[in-house]
């Protein structure tokens, strides 16, 4: 029987998406124990809140080495908002080192245009930059709801997999090996939110980026 | 490109829906929830739910809508009236609401707002404001008074001091709800929307007086609003969900049109 785990390292309501994965009939257990997420055969990652706070959390409670050992193990992980940013080697709120998945960085919005509201909330279509299996049949109208006030600088930009257009486009998903991450809700995504989901859930971890970044090591 | 969002709100009186259907039976709570999901159904980008009282068991069936809502209607929840402490906002996030959305106890205590952008984070913390046009004064410079407890309670605290305020403490967003406006059906406070919209940098919701769909894009281009609350010009059938954001997609608004 295949076990699906949501990570609950204090970051958010997972309900939520829980509900969102019962609905595309992928039975989600949440759980902070890093022995259940040990035995874990797909992995959510989801998360709103701050990622000093966070990356404490899942320091010390050994959910961060778990979550580590899992990826290297070629389990399936979806990384949802925060659970995309702390992805990345650092993030620039409260300078936190980050879990370092995925080379690059976490940065705040800086806009030009004074007028522009932070944080990006709202619904916004995305531009796909490669071919993934978790992002497959998107319509270029399905929109996606976003709240966030940082976004994800990947160093390599064959890990992109979709961007999003505010003020600039900013990568908005990426890919490495088994591990896909969103920075929107897909869970409170309507019906386009709950197909990606239930694409997740049929994902077996293959993916291979279009080049660069993938031979390095998790 | 991002955007405009159109919220519905349902308010939820003694666990009763208001406004929106005549019914009878407290124990019906069913239907806020069917509602909830015909709106999904027919392109509605967000929800919002506001319990006008406050005692225990209401919470309780407050909650219960909630839950019930959140585990089939898959946008945003936001939810308020009687947040008082962050248990409150707490007990709402765990059933199912995003938002937690903040008016008079802010007012009496602005602490709350701090407390509840600590627990829950900034961008899930709306301050809701109820405001009236007054005469401008010492006090009140904007000429827009901050009024509490539903309309009944006028504070003397300037909507446009209160909203800086509100930010500065922790508010992710404004919903602006005009007093004038609100059931005249003859548009929303575009003065006041705007007003409030170009001084702070988070996201602002008109709420209020909206009528028309023309009322709606006022409400995002001369009122400046990130996003437009209606209630009876849907719940009473005048207008569809999916009606309204076309007729804003036609007047050139970048709505989200596929569902």
């Amino acid at each position: 029987m295949p076990e699906t785990v949501i990570v609950d390292y204090d970051a958010g309501n997972l309900r939520s998406v829980q509900r969102a994965c019962a609905e595309v009939g992928l039975a989600a257990e949440i759980s902070a124990d890093p022995a259940r997420l040990r035995r874990a055969d797909r992995i959510i990652f989801p998360g709103v809140g701050q990622a000093g706070s966070a990356m404490a959390t899942l320091n010390r409670t050994g959910l961060a080495d778990a979550l580590r050992e899992r990826l290297g193990e070629g389990v399936p992980v979806l990384g949802i908002c925060l659970g995309l940013q702390i992805s990345l080697d650092h993030s620039e709120e409260g300078d936190t080192p980050t879990l370092g998945l995925v080379a690059g960085e976490t940065r705040r919005f800086q806009f030009d245009d004074p007028s522009l509201k932070v944080p990006h909330m709202g619904w916004n279509t995305l531009s796909l930059r490669q071919l993934h299996p978790v992002l497959e049949d998107l319509h270029e109208d399905d929109a996606f709801y976003f709240v966030h006030s940082y976004y994800t600088a990947p160093q390599d930009p064959a890990v992109v997999l979709a961007e999003v257009t505010y003020e600039q486009p900013f990568c908005c998903a990426l890919g490495k090996d088994n591990y896909v991450g969103v920075q929107f809700h897909t869970e409170k995504s309507g019906r386009a939110g709950l197909a990606l989901l239930a694409r997740f859930a049929a994902w077996d971890g293959v993916f291979k980026a279009a080049a660069g970044e993938a031979s390095r090591a998790h | 490109m991002l955007t405009k969002r159109l919220i519905a709100c349902l308010d939820v009186r003694d666990g009763k829906l208001a406004k929106s259907v005549k019914f009878v039976d407290t124990k019906d709570i069913g239907d806020p929830v069917a509602k909830a999901r015909e709106y999904y159904d027919d392109g509605l980008d967000e929800l919002v739910f506001y319990d006008i009282t406050a005692s225990s068991d209401e919470r309780r069936i407050m909650l219960d809508v909630v839950e019930a809502v959140a585990a089939e209607v898959f946008i945003p929840l936001s939810v308020g009236g009687g947040v008082r402490t962050v248990a409150d906002a707490t007990d709402l996030r765990l059933a199912g609401a995003e938002k937690i959305n903040v008016n008079s106890a802010a007012v009496q205590r602005p602490g709350l707002i701090d407390e509840c952008a600590h627990a829950l984070g900034n961008q899930n913390v709306v301050l809701s404001m109820d405001v009236l046009c007054v005469e401008a004064s010492a006090a009140v410079p904007s000429g827009y008074e901050i009024v509490i407890n539903g309309g009944r309670l006028r504070t003397g605290r300037d909507a446009l001091a209160w909203a800086l305020e509100g930010v500065k403490r922790g508010a992710g967003e404004l919903v602006v709800n005009s007093i004038d406006a609100d059931g005249t059906r003859d548009g929303y406070e575009l003065a006041l929307t705007r007003l409030l919209s170009e001084a702070v940098r988070v996201p602002v919701i008109a709420s209020g007086g909206a009528g028309r769909p023309a009322h709606l894009v006022e409400a995002l281009t001369e009122g400046a609003a990130d996003a437009v609350l209606v209630a009876s010009m849907v719940h009473f059938g005048d207008y569809r969900c999916s009606e309204l954001k076309q007729a804003l997609a036609d007047a050139g608004l970048p709505m989200r049109m596929r569902w």
